[in-house]
């Protein structure tokens, strides 16, 4: 019942991070650098490595940027410090993005890191399940809002029954044998049901994108007034976050040395293997097809199939243009 | 490789080698063993010893999991107020020191039609009881977290993954019902948070052997407690096997959250270091509690034992190995003796002195050996000079023979210094150190000269000895001033009457009328003379056909003429001249002695045969003589 304690503390440690971190940056200031500041989707891990092993490397100051990077966290979206002006740039789901915009936030999509959905249900094959079909009526958990898209599609196509019930933080409940399917990240979720002691070949497992349902996940957003008040700025900013993605995917071992930093500052608790596990599959997500060239791009087609997948869930009325929601690096 | 060394150093080697390979045998084997013994006696009492710390952990666990459950069965049973309730639960909390909160969760609207959450919660703080009447709420929706969602789904209580929240925590929910139309139906969760640090304690002051410790992980292979701070909570049994790819290290893991246990060998978690690891599972949670024997300290006391034993080889090695030399030495030192003692013998000093043989050992058997083959030698050559000395002897007394036979040849040229009517010269050659052939000239009167030429049957001693007969009867004959035929057939007469041997011999007899030069002739067997025409050819004589002497009493010869002029010769030979052999087995043959003296026919006598040797000898090139070789010439000089 540790969340009793997180939820007395909550308010002051995001508070406490946001100003230790802007307090670094105000101090940080004067020397004719561009101030910046960032927040990840998360705490950190691997998932967004390339960002700490730029801001490490030194890529930020290159181009002419000092970036803040703020302590994301379980319970302060970054969204809520794009709006209020605290962050520049923060590190969405492309499906939320999408809902913001079409909201009326004016946010735009300066680069969409991660192509390749990593999200997946897990089955252990003693419950008897080996393909889709193998689901029907089975107890699922489910994370709450858009993790839902691509699993209630995935039922839908399949023409699945399923016993949804909500899923936490943790696999524990699937573990212990309380529900048939669970959800997972690849790079997250999956491996700590492997770091429980279960055998890959021992799980089926249902990578979304596998099956028609790619929904890209991590971009880089930010405000659109942001985004016009200095576009060079968004673009430095992205080529050295994707020089970091570089670096790190060059360099796993210095990167996940950095990660681990980071992750003791800020008290989570942290796992060498799974961050290489984790660093190795952003890999496979940021760059699919293994090329760095087409790193950061939002494909038409991706965006579309989000798009479509929110209107018929009644999750937005309209299909922003596209052509305003991302803007390409060049 | 080793053929050329010494024995004693193939001994030593062979010896040393083979005894090695012997004590490594013996001390890996000992060594197996021992080690062996030992782990089962290590791997019963880390039994023992984990058994009982694991029935120390139970005893806790179980009494304090007592407590949720008797909450729920007066929350089942009691119709409980509100007040009551929460004043039960601080009574829980202040009465048992390991629970640090406890807390009632109950299902949406379970406990007030009108509220979705409802969760009391009394809590330590600080040493403080503290409550909290509703910790649910939109930002703490207790439905979806492991405590309450895991025993609601498995409807059943259970121990959460512990946690860390300033000390090492776990969760112990048990669900509660109530009975709502007859139905029994699940009313809400009660949660029991229970400071785990009294276990941290327990664990991190297990000491085994020197270094040896304990950790305990729970049913996910998270590490719950370790002496190493860092890798509590924050590292699995997998996650450490996955960092070093140690696939082995997996499957104890994987056999340890199943509930088994088992005694492994096992790199310890924080340091790598080689340990025999005892596991059992903590049934109440489904943790599992190790326990770590480092094996060098485990089988300190088998590496001394190992020690000793080698250090007790090494020194049996080195003895056997300083006796090895030292007999070996003995034996090859009287092998040495031996060898220069048959170098002496081998170079001539047969009375070299041989080792004494002090024992009867192979050694001393060679020894014998070598005596009795000395002796043995000593009376061969003893023997063999013997021998030699008869046969010199012998040799000597053929020496003599020959030259009595020699000297019993006429061997002074000119024989008759005071006839100018002939000149006469002869030669023989024998073949073996005593020949057969033989010749002879004498004077009967003034005017008549007898030649004769012969060879005898066999060779040496016997052929001599028969030869001289032959001669003295002949000589005895001729000199009786008998014709030829007669001479012939008086000494044939002689020799046949006793000639028990059979032995025979060709004989050429010519005399000639030194007056006339008138040559009567007569032959028995013998090769035909060549008679040399002052200005004409050279030509056989025509001897007719006739048997030889001695095997044949009374035997009639015949006598033929012919008529010398001044200037002609007459060449007597034996056939040791014609049948002279060269390396191709040809023979110098009639034809070639014809030729021969028809080119020499002109020069002196002694110069004709001199030369005619020579011819021989070129013509044999070098091939041993296999017959005597006897010529004899005369030249018919004019009164």
């Amino acid at each position: 019942m540790q969340k009793v304690k997180i939820f007395f503390s909550i308010f002051t440690a995001v508070f406490m991070a946001v100003i230790v971190f802007s307090y670094c940056h105000q101090a940080c200031a004067d020397d004719g650098l561009k101030k910046i500041t960032f927040i990840p989707m998360w705490s950190p891990q691997a998932q967004f490595a390339g960002y700490y092993v730029a801001y490490e490397k030194g890529f930020y100051k290159e181009r002419g940027l000092d970036v803040g990077i703020l302590q994301g966290g379980p319970d302060y979206p970054p969204m809520e410090l794009l709006k209020s002006g605290k962050a520049d740039f923060c590190v969405m789901w492309l499906a939320s993005a999408i809902q913001r915009r079409s909201e009326g936030l004016k946010l735009v999509n300066i680069a969409q890191m991660v192509q390749r959905s990593a999200l997946m249900l897990v089955a252990k094959k003693s419950s008897g399940i080996f393909r889709p079909q193998d689901m029907d009526g089975k107890k699922v958990s489910l994370w709450e809002g858009d993790l839902q898209l691509q699993p209630k599609a995935f039922f839908k196509k399949y023409n699945l029954n399923v016993n949804a019930i909500q899923q936490s933080y943790t696999v524990n409940l699937f573990l212990s044998g309380g529900v048939d399917v669970a959800s997972a990240m690849w790079y997250n979720e999956y491996h700590a049901i492997l770091n429980s002691g279960i055998n890959e070949d021992e799980l089926s497992i249902f990578l979304f994108d596998r099956y028609g349902l790619n929904f890209p996940e991590d971009g880089i957003y930010v405000l659109e007034e942001t985004f016009n008040k200095d576009p060079q700025a968004a673009r430095e900013f992205i080529r050295a976050s994707i020089e970091g993605w570089q670096y790190a995917f060059e360099h796993p071992d210095e990167a996940i040395e950095i990660i681990l930093k980071y992750m003791k500052q800020a008290g989570v608790p942290a796992n060498k293997a799974h961050q290489r596990w984790m660093l190795n599959r952003m890999k496979d997500i940021v760059m699919p097809q293994g090329a760095a060239g087409g790193m950061g791009i939002l494909k038409r087609e991706d965006y579309q199939r989000v798009a479509e997948e929110l209107k018929n869930n009644g999750l937005i009325k309209e299909i922003p243009d596209y052509a305003e929601f991302f803007k390409a690096l060049d | 490789m080793f053929r050329n060394r010494s024995l004693a150093f193939k001994l030593i080697l062979f010896f040393s080698g083979g005894t090695a390979i012997i004590f490594l045998l013996i001390f890996s084997v000992n060594y197996t063993f021992s080690k062996k013994l030992i782990m089962r006696y290590v791997e019963e009492n880390a039994r023992n010893f984990t058994q009982s710390m694991v029935n120390r952990i139970e005893t806790v666990l179980r009494s304090v999991k007592k407590i949720p459950e008797h909450i729920a069965f007066f929350l089942e049973e009691g119709d409980l107020s509100k007040e009551q309730m929460i004043k039960m639960m601080r009574l829980v909390a202040a009465n048992n020191e390991e629970i640090y909160g406890i807390g009632i969760g109950y299902e949406p609207y379970a406990f007030d039609k009108e509220q979705l959450y409802f969760a009391p919660y009394y809590f330590k703080e600080n040493g403080q009881l503290k409550l909290f009447e509703n910790m649910g709420s939109p930002t703490y929706r207790y439905f979806y977290l492991d405590w309450y969602q895991i025993p609601r789904e498995l409807n059943q209580p259970i121990w959460t993954e512990p946690y860390f929240d300033d000390t090492l925590m776990t969760t112990y929910s048990t669900p509660f019902y109530k009975n709502i139309g007859g139905e029994r139906k699940l009313t809400g969760i009660i949660c029991a948070d229970i400071s785990l640090e009294w276990l941290t304690k327990m664990i991190s002051s297990i000491k085994v052997l020197k270094t040896g410790d304990a950790y305990l992980i729970s049913k996910n292979g998270t590490i719950i407690t370790h002496n190493v701070k860092e890798l509590i909570m924050n590292e699995s049994i997998f996650s450490v096997a996955e960092d070093r790819a140690d696939a082995a290290m997996r499957k104890i893991g994987r056999s340890m959250i199943k509930g088994e246990s088992g005694f492994v060998p096992f790199k310890s978690i924080a340091r790598g270091k080689q340990c025999w690891m005892y596991y059992a599972p903590v049934p109440t949670t489904g943790w599992s509690l190790a326990v770590l024997f480092p094996e060098d300290e485990l089988l300190e006391d088998v590496h001394r034992l190992n020690r000793i034993v080698g250090i007790l080889g090494l020194c049996g090695m080195a003895l056997l190995l300083g006796v090895i030399v030292v007999i070996s030495h003995t034996i090859t030192g009287r092998l040495r003796l031996m060898a220069k003692a048959a170098q002496a013998i081998g170079s001539g000093n047969l009375d070299a002195p041989i080792p004494v043989a002090a024992s009867g050992d192979e050694v001393g058997k060679l020894a014998e050996a070598f005596r009795y083959m000395q002796a043995s030698l000593k009376e061969y050559i003893r023997k063999l000079m013997e021998t030699t000395a008869a046969k010199e002897r012998i040799e000597s007394e053929l020496k003599i023979a020959r030259e009595i036979q020699i000297s019993m040849l006429p061997r002074i040229f000119p024989p008759f210094p005071h006839k100018k009517e002939f000149d006469i010269f002869a030669t023989m050659e024998p073949a073996k150190e005593v020949g057969g052939d033989f010749y002879d000239f004498f004077l009967i009167n003034e005017n008549k000269l007898c030649l004769i030429m012969g060879d005898v049957s066999g060779k040496g001693v016997p052929a001599a000895l028969f030869m001289m007969i032959t001669k003295i009867l002949l000589k005895n004959a001729g000199l009786q001033d008998l014709p030829a035929d007669r001479i012939l057939s008086r000494a044939n007469d002689i020799i046949a009457l006793d000639n028990d041997a059979s032995m025979f011999a060709t004989v050429f007899c010519a005399i000639l009328d030194i007056e006339t030069g008138e040559v009567e002739f007569a032959n028995a067997g013998h090769n035909p003379p060549l008679i040399c025409r002052s200005g004409a050819g050279v030509e056989f004589l025509e001897i007719g056909k006739s048997f030889v002497l001695g095997p044949m009493q009374g035997y009639k010869f015949t006598s033929r003429r012919l008529k010398l002029n001044p200037g002609d010769i007459i060449f007597l030979y034996t056939d040791g001249v014609t049948e002279a052999m060269n390396t191709k087995k040809e023979l110098f043959s009639e034809g070639r002695l014809k030729e021969a003296l028809t080119q020499l026919k002109e020069k002196s006598i002694t110069d004709i045969i001199k030369a005619l040797r020579q011819e021989i000898v070129g013509f044999t090139q070098g091939e041993p003589q296999s017959d005597d070789i006897t010529m004899l010439v005369v030249k018919y000089n004019s009164r």
